[in-house]
């Protein structure tokens, strides 16, 4: 059980504004005891035309955890996100071969309800995608699209969200202004703000600091933090301090032969950073390669 | 340096021609046009073939002749560039015909559509010479540019309002609806005054298939006088018709400003209510 402990202990008391959240306190470690696999990928293999992005990629997406992905550009951790969700089916041209199971499902039947299975697999991006919008109608139209009319219940999800991701405060008294008006890192935390209004299991975040300022990159990692245990997270990072203070699980991506991605080691975060087994990850983590 | 003086001379002699070109054309119609220009002349029935009396039913078939070609042709293009910028990928056999069919149509003199029109509506169809035969072939004239500009408007929407749509679980039409044609409203309202400018412009097309008749119409079967015809008439064919071509051509331009006007405030109003509530 011990080995979740994978985060400093000054990492505990970072944020001293708690009650601007309802996610409640910062947590670290212990997420969940039993690691129970949610998402298992197995044999992933993804091209794009004739090109291969990913090869023979297999691990599994632990309920609860956070799941930081790492590895230079290139290397296919976009596209791997992008199956989990069939944001691929967008994409003309790109094959995608072995198994994805999350729960039971099989992520690549044809007959698959990709709608609904979007609602459970929420994902962000790494520049924040408002809609040309208002603050509220932002969460809303999603929401919409997929029955809820009432207004009063759709206030109450508004303003729940908004509280979750620490931004009520902040936007409360202009939810009608438009949301491209909001920083960056507000306009990020909106965004997460309407993935969490879907109520999703999961959500698959790529590079979602890094075309952030430190301070709302810090804000957002903090909001990150508060979703393990509510939510399985999977995250892409290129911030190796990032991915070993928030993470659980750690998969290591590199670019193969020039060729392909594919995923060179995964497992405890703690051990991927501190103990690796591969040279290839050793050299990533001390930053003497990628 | 002198290179450059010279150059900037050159530039705002084309500035200053460019813009002398259309002030003398402007000033032109206004002085002639301007003293014959009154109520009277904007409701009456031309008499003496148009030397006197007013526009009246010209500015009615006039406006039906449009209304017709854009009723027809709004829809038809934007749902062709929805097909064209969602439904099918950029590089397909079949996007590649359309789009290529709708340059070279672009570019077809009008008088071959005039001369097509009146084969197919007037003769085939069996519309006569009508305002609905007009309507209709001005329809096809505007429709690759209408089509056209729409396509750009909408590939030009950012692709990640498609892929953060899609990530939230909505649907194709509602990302379209909500997201995708809000943004390219500028464009296609862009791409509407060109093709209104074009169809109210037109003369060739019309003297084909909605034809000359200056009576009031009674119905869109009925023939029309479109303002266009009208002023080539008077100037071409009517002896002492000059003032009268003059003020028909002040009416035609103030046309034109107005309608491009309503549909820019439209425009806008619709997208402010889209953007900022429900
Ligand atoms: N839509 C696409 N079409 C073709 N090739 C793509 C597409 N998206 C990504 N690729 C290619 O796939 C490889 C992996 O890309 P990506 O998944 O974005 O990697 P990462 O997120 O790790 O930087 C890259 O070589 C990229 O050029
Ligand atoms: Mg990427």
């Amino acid at each position: 059980m011990s080995h979740f402990i994978n985060n400093k202990s000054e990492q505990v008391d970072k944020s001293n504004t708690d009650d601007a959240y309802t996610l409640g306190p910062l947590q670290v470690g212990l997420p969940c005891c039993m690691p129970e696999p949610l998402i298992r990928v197995d044999n992933l293999s993804l091209h794009y035309g004739l090109k291969p992005a990913l090869e023979d990629v297999s691990l599994d997406i632990y309920k609860g955890c956070i799941t930081a992905l790492i590895g230079p550009s290139g290397c296919g951790k976009t596209s791997f996100l992008s199956v989990l969700n069939r944001l691929t089916d967008l994409i003309p041209d790109c094959r995608i071969s072995g198994n994805v199971h999350y729960d039971t499902m099989d992520l690549r039947h044809p007959a698959l309800d990709v709608q609904r299975l979007r609602r459970d697999i929420g994902m962000i991006f790494q520049k924040p995608v408002p809609f040309p919008l208002s603050i509220r109608r932002n969460i809303e139209l999603p929401l919409r699209e997929h029955g809820m009319s009432k207004q009063a219940g759709l206030n109450d999800v508004v303003q729940q969200v908004l509280q979750d991701v620490g931004l009520w405060e902040e936007v409360k008294n202009r939810l009608e202004s438009p949301a491209l008006a909001l920083s960056g890192g507000q306009q990020q935390r909106l965004c997460i703000a309407r993935a969490l209004a879907l109520q999703p299991k999961v959500l698959l975040m790529d590079e979602p600091c890094s075309a952030l300022d430190p301070i709302s990159s810090g804000v957002v990692e903090d909001l990150i933090q508060r979703l393990r245990g509510k939510y399985t997270v999977v995250i892409v990072t290129h911030n190796l301090a990032q991915a070993r203070r928030i993470a659980n699980y750690a998969g290591f991506f590199w670019i193969k032969d020039q060729r392909a991605g594919c995923l060179i080691e995964f497992g405890q975060c703690k051990q991927i950073f501190e103990a690796p087994v591969h040279e290839l990850t050793a050299a990533y983590v001390n930053g003497s390669r990628g | 340096m002198v290179k450059n003086a010279l150059t900037t001379l050159l530039i705002w002699l084309t500035a200053i021609l460019v813009s002398g070109v259309f002030v003398w054309l402007l000033a032109d119609i206004i002085i002639h046009g301007l003293p014959k220009l009154s109520w009277s002349f904007l409701v009456e029935t031309p008499k003496n073939a148009g030397r006197s009396g007013g526009i009246g039913p010209i500015i009615v078939s006039t406006l039906l002749i449009l209304g017709v070609a854009m009723v027809t042709a709004i829809p038809l293009s934007l749902a062709t560039a929805v097909l064209l910028s969602e439904f099918t990928r950029h590089d397909s056999v079949f996007g590649r015909l359309v789009r290529r069919s709708l340059d070279v149509l672009a570019g077809v003199p009008s008088i071959v559509f005039g001369l097509f029109g009146n084969a197919v509506f007037c003769i085939y169809l069996g519309l006569g010479f009508s305002i609905l035969s007009g309507g209709l072939t001005l329809a096809c004239m505007v429709l690759p540019l209408l089509i056209r500009t729409a396509e750009e408007g909408l590939q030009a929407a950012p692709n990640e309002y498609r892929l953060a749509s899609a990530a939230l679980g909505m649907s194709r039409s509602a990302t379209l609806v909500h997201l995708l044609l809000p943004a390219a409203t500028p464009a296609l309202v862009a791409g509407l005054m060109l093709g209104v400018g074009r169809a109210i412009a037109e003369t060739a097309a019309l003297i084909f298939t909605s034809g000359y008749v200056d009576r009031m119409p009674d119905s869109l079967f009925d023939s029309g006088r479109a303002l266009s015809v009208h002023i080539y008439d008077l100037s071409m064919n009517v002896a002492g018709g000059d003032a009268s071509a003059y003020s028909s051509a002040l009416v035609l331009i103030l046309l034109l400003l107005m309608i491009n006007s309503i549909a820019l405030s439209l425009a806008n109003q619709w997208l402010h209510r889209s953007v900022v509530t429900a």
